[in-house]
């Protein structure tokens, strides 16, 4: 069997950045919430709110350390395996991705120690300042990158001279059509995703009664925040579709399975899409729905797969799926957040098992339905990389061959596999041992800035929980 | 934007970014590699504490490059990358295994051995990579047409591997003299007996890839054996400065053996510049050739005019505070 380097690279690329994006999108929602409870502590002075800050900030500790770890990588991806993209792209690329380091450096350089380290050497209130302007940082940080991104599906503001892109409007490029939609809808993404990991956690503290006040406390003020944000995130989802519509319209048609231009469009809840019949085997739906939601009216004309050539037709089986399986658990997360509505009274939110059970695993739903959603806008824009400029055929380094990609996907995988279980399994580690296990003296003893997120949490690898790291005795 | 060259501009901006990476990942590298060797597990703490605070910094200057480089010369990053393909995920791999095993040394104590080897090997790794990308460039591309023709293991050649190895001595001794400065006691003795064997490693290393370089390519033998008789002072300043270490390493001068063993890098790093310049891709590509466009280069510049200089302060500033020695049982964790 040939090993096809263009489908190992895309396979690559899907992994590394998937594994990548599950930290950011992590850290980007909590980063946000760290700053309210330091704003709450500030305007307080409860200092519940600091413990819960200083619980919350030893996670967000380790997961950013795992980010910027598995983001070394993104950064060398678009030469390895791209490269003829990335020489056509540099003029708008470069810049971009130059811009998200020194972002990422000027956080990191000033606020970030701040933030970790500067718990008892500055005041609350300028620890709070830190705390927010990671946060902030966290977000400039995903502009770059989400312009990037949106300006592959939509690109605007440039000319090609010589076989090369070269930015005529900088605003125009990196405002273009599906930023704002795409942008809105991560950052989005990014406060659910913390919500609900801070839901999980919580209601896993109160199932074992361990620090019920504060942990209550975090549980309430997040599902009056999901309460709003999860059907918020719906409408944006819609119009984030309905730009989709009008700019990638066979994405649109890939996410609907929807194969014919016509009207009175059911929306199928299931299907079996056959490339070759150039249709659905079967496909279960309800009338006129789509043409509903896409066009808001019945009779309303849904563009379908016919209008283009099989060849350029993105893979309708992963996108239809993903983009299902990202709607279930965006409804699934409504349901819970309405839930948590309902039992408020009386209390039940913080002491019904299965509620509280059921948000401990809501806590992943988020990841899945990121990378899902993702899956979805990047699978439907095949075959293009540059959406209607570059396809992937042409993007691929020339000199690459299917057994040096298959070499180092495996390799990554190994790589990442690692990582991944050893941060996960300190993360866990982390998170046991609680609000009340800090001390002063887990501050730096004698210095003021170190530049390891992780080194912000003192909790031992592999030892028992009241073992001190020994290089400290 | 006439009136500047923008491309001579990044091309010192990069030059200068590669060469802080170099000489600051470098002796951290150099400690990994010297791990497995060190006579107990107190020195390995004192080791790790003495680099602790700065490497993570160090490792950001590596980062800056590669994204300068898509910015302002994305020829050499759709060359270079696709070209060094295998040697560019080594270290990575190396890289990462090192960033992690970092962290998680300090907290364990059952698995502590896992992250020691994770730490020397994945230190050893990047080093050895990054000597071959050295040796890879120093041959030159097969290129056409603006895109790299050559197969997937034209880096590793018997040159390659020679400066492979180099830059693993290399770093070592960097390591070895970082480790004088910074500790004191047993640590102490031991790291300084190693300094003259790894100078005559980097020695011999450097002789050999000094003859061997002119006869690489013709341009290489033209630059040094032509006219500008002046570069020859870069090998001789090299060669002062090993001399120096030695000197200064028996006369316990700690602070100037490091700066030497920085000077050795410099001057050597130099020399290889200046064998190939002004071509960045070589044989056939001029800094010029790779440039992007001018709007893209002036558009990157102003952040990066703003950044740099507050990253160098931060820097000077973190080595500052966490300057003197690092005893045995003094943690910064």
């Amino acid at each position: 069997m040939a090993l096809d380097p263009i489908l190992l690279s895309r396979l690559q690329f899907a992994f590394v950045v998937s594994f990548h994006a599950i930290f950011p999108v992590f850290t980007i929602g909590l980063a946000s919430y760290v700053a309210v409870l330091q704003g709450l502590f500030v305007a307080t002075g409860n200092t519940v709110w600091d413990r819960l800050g200083l619980f919350w900030t030893k996670i967000f500790a380790v997961v950013f350390g795992m980010g910027v770890v598995s983001g070394i990588v993104m950064a060398f991806q678009f030469g390895t395996n791209w490269s003829n993209f990335a020489q056509m792209a540099a003029n708008f690329i470069g810049p971009m991705l130059s811009y998200e380091v020194v972002t990422a450096f000027f956080l990191e350089a000033g606020f970030l120690g701040v933030l970790l380290f500067g718990r008892h050497r500055v005041s609350p209130a300028v620890h709070f300042f830190a705390a927010l302007m990671v946060a902030v940082g966290t977000f400039i940080s995903a502009f770059w990158i989400l312009a990037t991104n949106s300006w592959m599906q939509t690109p605007q503001g440039y000319e090609i001279r010589e076989g090369m892109v070269h930015v005529t409007s900088w605003i125009e490029a990196i405002f273009n059509p599906s930023f704002p939609y795409r942008f809105a809808h991560m950052a989005m993404a990014a406060f659910l995703t913390g919500g609900f990991v801070v839901c999980g956690v919580s209601a896993w503290f109160l199932l074992r009664r361990r620090d019920v006040e504060a942990h209550k406390r975090a549980l309430s003020m997040t599902m009056w925040l999901l309460l709003i944000l999860t059907p918020l995130q719906a409408w944006i989802g819609d119009e984030h579709g309905l730009n989709t519509l009008e700019h990638q319209p066979m994405k649109i048609a890939a996410m609907e399975g929807n194969w014919e231009t016509e009207s009175n469009v059911p929306l199928l809840l299931f299907a079996l899409p056959d490339r070759d019949l150039q249709a659905n085997r079967v496909e279960i739906g309800i009338p006129n729905g789509a043409s509903l939601i896409l066009r808001h009216d019945p009779d309303g004309v849904v563009p379908g797969l016919d209008q283009i050539d099989r060849a350029q037709q993105p893979p309708v089986w992963i996108t239809f799926y993903s983009f299902r399986v990202m709607v279930a658990l965006g409804l699934l997360m409504i349901a819970f957040a309405v839930a948590g509505l309902v039992l408020r009274k009386g209390g039940r939110v913080y002491h019904s098992r299965w509620f509280l059970r059921g948000l401990q695993g809501m806590s992943l739903a988020p990841f899945v339905a990121v990378v899902a959603g993702w899956v979805v806008t990047e699978t439907g824009r095949s075959p293009w990389l540059i959406y209607g400029v570059l396809d992937y055929a042409d993007a691929i380094t020339p000199s690459l061959s299917g057994g040096m990609v298959l070499f180092t996907l495996l390799g990554y995988i190994a790589v990442y596999a690692v990582i991944f279980i050893a941060g996960v399994y300190y993360l866990c580690k982390v998170i046991n041992q609680g609000l009340d296990e800090h001390d002063d003296t887990e501050e730096l003893d004698s210095h003021d800035r170190p530049a390891r997120p992780m080194s912000a949490a003192h909790v031992p690898f592999d030892d028992a929980r009241d073992d001190r790291a020994p290089n400290r005795s | 934007m006439e009136m500047f060259d923008l491309s001579l501009i990044w091309a010192v901006i990069i030059a200068f970014s590669v060469i802080m990476y170099v000489l600051m990942d470098g002796f951290d590298l150099g400690l990994g590699i010297l791990f497995p060797f060190a006579p107990d597990e107190d020195a390995r703490d004192v080791m790790m504490n003495s680099v602790a605070p700065v490497w993570d910094g160090n490792e950001t200057w590596l980062v800056l490059g590669g994204t300068g480089l898509i910015a302002a010369f994305p020829l050499v990053y759709t060359i270079l990358l696709p070209a060094l393909y295998l040697g560019v995920f080594l270290m990575l791999a190396g890289l990462i295994f090192r960033g992690v095993a970092f962290e998680f040394r300090f907290k364990s104590k059952r698995t502590r051995g896992w992250w020691n080897a994770a730490f020397a090997g994945g230190s050893f790794v990047a080093a050895f990579a990054q000597g071959c990308v050295v040796g890879a460039y120093i041959q030159g591309f097969e290129t056409a047409d603006r895109v790299y023709t050559g197969g997937a293991f034209d880096w590793l050649t018997p040159f390659s591997i020679l400066t492979g190895l180099g830059l693993v001595v290399g770093y070592t001794l960097l390591g070895a003299t970082w480790l004088v400065l910074k500790s004191e006691g047993h640590v102490r003795e031991w790291a300084r007996g190693l300094i003259p064997k790894l100078l005559i490693g980097v020695l011999a290393v450097f002789v050999i890839v000094s003859l061997w370089t002119p006869w690489i390519d013709p341009g290489v033998f033209d630059r040094w054996f032509d006219h500008m008789q002046v570069i020859w002072l870069l090998p001789f300043a090299a060669l002062l400065c090993a001399v120096g270490i030695y000197v200064a390493t028996r006369r316990r001068r700690e602070g100037l053996a490091f700066l030497l063993t920085l000077g050795l890098f410099i001057f050597t790093y130099l020399g290889l510049l200046v064998s190939r310049w002004p071509y960045v891709i070589p044989p056939d590509y001029t800094l010029w050739d790779a440039a992007s466009a001018p709007e893209s280069q002036f558009f990157l510049l102003i952040g990066v005019l703003f950044v740099v200089p507050i990253i160098l302060t931060y820097t000077a500033w973190s080595y500052w505070v966490f300057r003197g020695k690092v005893r045995v049982g003094e943690g910064y964790h």
